[in-house]
């Protein structure tokens, strides 16, 4: 029953999923744009809100090339509500606040994509020149210094300490890596990331980028845009797929800072999130969690209450309950290890597809009605329980 | 003989830019302290430095020096050349500090070969004097 002044996802779109794709950052973006607007049987004149994260990023186009303000203009939208910024959250909290306008009546269609470029950017480097800065800015001046320049490194202080203290083992961790690997082979828009099977002893052998990940527990850059279109519950007769309802999201953080803290803001967010609803992680089909690097899933397990914290890891067992056919299937797109670092809003498309039963070769079974999606790591945090009810 | 590229050098470490708040922190080793922004007011300790203490709001807040020893809360062992002729691998850990409690730096352990170096291991600061930046470096205690 659609509940009246409840957002609900009722398109969602993506472009092909590349490395190096010459198709311009504005053509991918509108090849996900037409592909949510042609699912939802929408047209551009019923579009009233644009949402996305983080918005234009102009000294960082490729992280970032496109802002709310070219969607409105080169759709002719005409906005009644939009937002496109950092200071949110985490990355699906562009799509939690759309929500929150739909239900405070600011908007009855709301476009929210996210578009990267990370990979064509850095190939073509006189059309994306990268940014060479004198000095480390912000936050990361306490931890560039010691070149603990990527995130990998500061995700990599919370997963050794899983190892040291609660006995996380290589080949436990293994585990996202090969669950993302077997679902990405059967995602057709995942053949520009993962191409072959992955085995435990390649994985066991790669390069380490820094303990305890080695190059298959970091999400690699790529190029695509993925959309999600959110409708009000008075407009779902404009509408022709299956509504998602948005039931509940969170974002909470209570240290600003990758490296103060002794949990990451997901332990803040996960509790938040259930505070909100009456659905319990029991009622949940599918999760599609965060994983930029490897570790993230296992604490977005622990941070939801799917399992103790600390015991993400056995939690998992040995991949069988993470699987397609297993109890609580995880990323069954290949997330981002296995289908490209979408940033996100990959997480909540595979969401809402197998939702709605779309999922094809890869839908798992069960009838889902319950999915938790999830974004961030480190101080960013948030998470979207989306149901069909 | 074979031609062989030289190895470029060593990077240096990337800079912050010092400001009226983070200077004592950045520039103390020149003294061979390790200063931390602590409150006058409600004796709590706030990092990184800010102009209020986080705890109780108070302006009342200066750099103060601590022991600059410390335990490893967690590390990291480093593989991976984030930039060209950075030498790997390399430890980088998280210090929680003596006489500043709740505050850790994330930082590098140096000195030791990377697989002596563990959790919940003593380590006490050495500075690395750069272009008027002492980074507080960790190194294990004796």
């Amino acid at each position: 029953m659609a509940l009246k002044h409840e957002a609900y996802i009722t398109g969602i779109g993506q472009s092909e999923v590349g490395v190096r794709l010459a198709r311009s950052p504005m053509g991918i973006t509108m090849d996900a744009i037409k592909a949510a607007m042609a699912d939802a049987g929408l047209t551009f004149d019923q579009i009233d809100g644009v949402a996305t994260y983080p918005g234009r990023m102009a000294g960082f186009l490729g992280f970032s090339p496109i802002g709310v303000d070219e969607v409105i203009e080169t759709c002719g939208i005409k906005a009644r509500w939009h937002m496109g910024g950092g200071e949110i959250p985490a990355q699906l909290s562009a799509i939690a606040e759309a929500a929150d306008a739909i239900r405070n009546g600011h908007a009855r269609h709301v476009i929210c994509f996210r578009t990267v470029y990370e990979a064509a950017a850095m190939s073509r480097p006189e059309e994306f020149p990268p940014v060479r800065r004198e000095f480390v800015e912000g936050s990361s001046q306490w931890t560039a210094p010691y070149f603990a320049i990527s995130a990998a490194c500061w995700v990599a202080h919370y997963a050794m300490r899983q190892m040291k203290r609660n006995g996380m083992t290589r080949e436990q961790l293994a585990q996202i890596a090969l669950n993302a690997n077997r679902n990405a082979l059967d995602n057709p828009n995942a053949r520009a990331i993962t191409k072959k099977p992955l085995t435990l002893d390649e994985y066991m052998e790669a390069r380490l980028i820094t303990t305890p990940f080695c190059l298959y527990d970091c999400d690699r850059f790529s190029d695509a845009s993925t959309v999600l279109i959110l409708s009000a519950g008075d407009a779902l007769d404009e509408v022709k797929t299956t509504p998602i309802r948005v039931a509940a999201s969170a974002g909470s953080v209570h240290r600003y800072s990758w490296d103060q803290p002794d949990y990451m803001a997901s332990y803040a967010t996960g509790p938040d999130l259930w505070a909100q609803t009456d659905y319990k992680p029991k009622d949940v089909g599918t999760v599609q969690f965060y994983d930029g690097f490897a570790f993230f899933p296992i604490s977005w397990l622990e941070a939801l209450g799917f399992c103790d914290i600390g015991a993400g890891h056995e939690f998992i067992d040995g991949g069988k309950r993470i699987a397609r056919d297993g109890d609580l299937p995880l990323n069954t797109a290949g997330g981002q290890l296995g289908a490209g670092r979408l940033h996100g809003f990959g997480f909540a498309y595979e969401a809402a597809l197998q939702l709605r039963g779309d999922a094809g070769e890869r839908q798992i079974p069960g009838d889902p009605k319950v999915a938790v999606a999830t974004s961030g790591g480190g101080p960013l945090a948030a998470a979207l329980l989306l149901a069909r009810d | 003989m074979t031609e062989t590229k030289a190895a470029p050098p060593p990077p240096k470490r990337p800079r912050p830019r010092l400001d009226a708040i983070n200077r004592p922190f950045w520039t103390g080793g020149a003294e061979g302290k390790l200063y931390i922004t602590h409150c006058g007011d409600c004796g709590e300790w706030t990092h990184p430095p800010r102009e209020f203490c986080r705890h109780c709001q108070s302006e009342n807040v200066a750099p103060e020096a601590v022991p600059g020893t410390g335990v490893i809360d967690t590390l990291t062992v480093n593989h991976q050349p984030w930039m060209p002729g950075l030498p790997v691998p390399f430890v980088i850990a998280r210090v929680k500090l003596d006489g500043a409690p709740g505050v850790i730096l994330t930082t590098n352990v140096v000195g030791s070969p990377v697989d002596e170096v563990d959790f919940d291991d003593r380590v006490r600061v050495t500075f690395e004097e750069q272009d008027g930046i002492w980074f507080p470096l960790f190194e294990k205690e004796a």
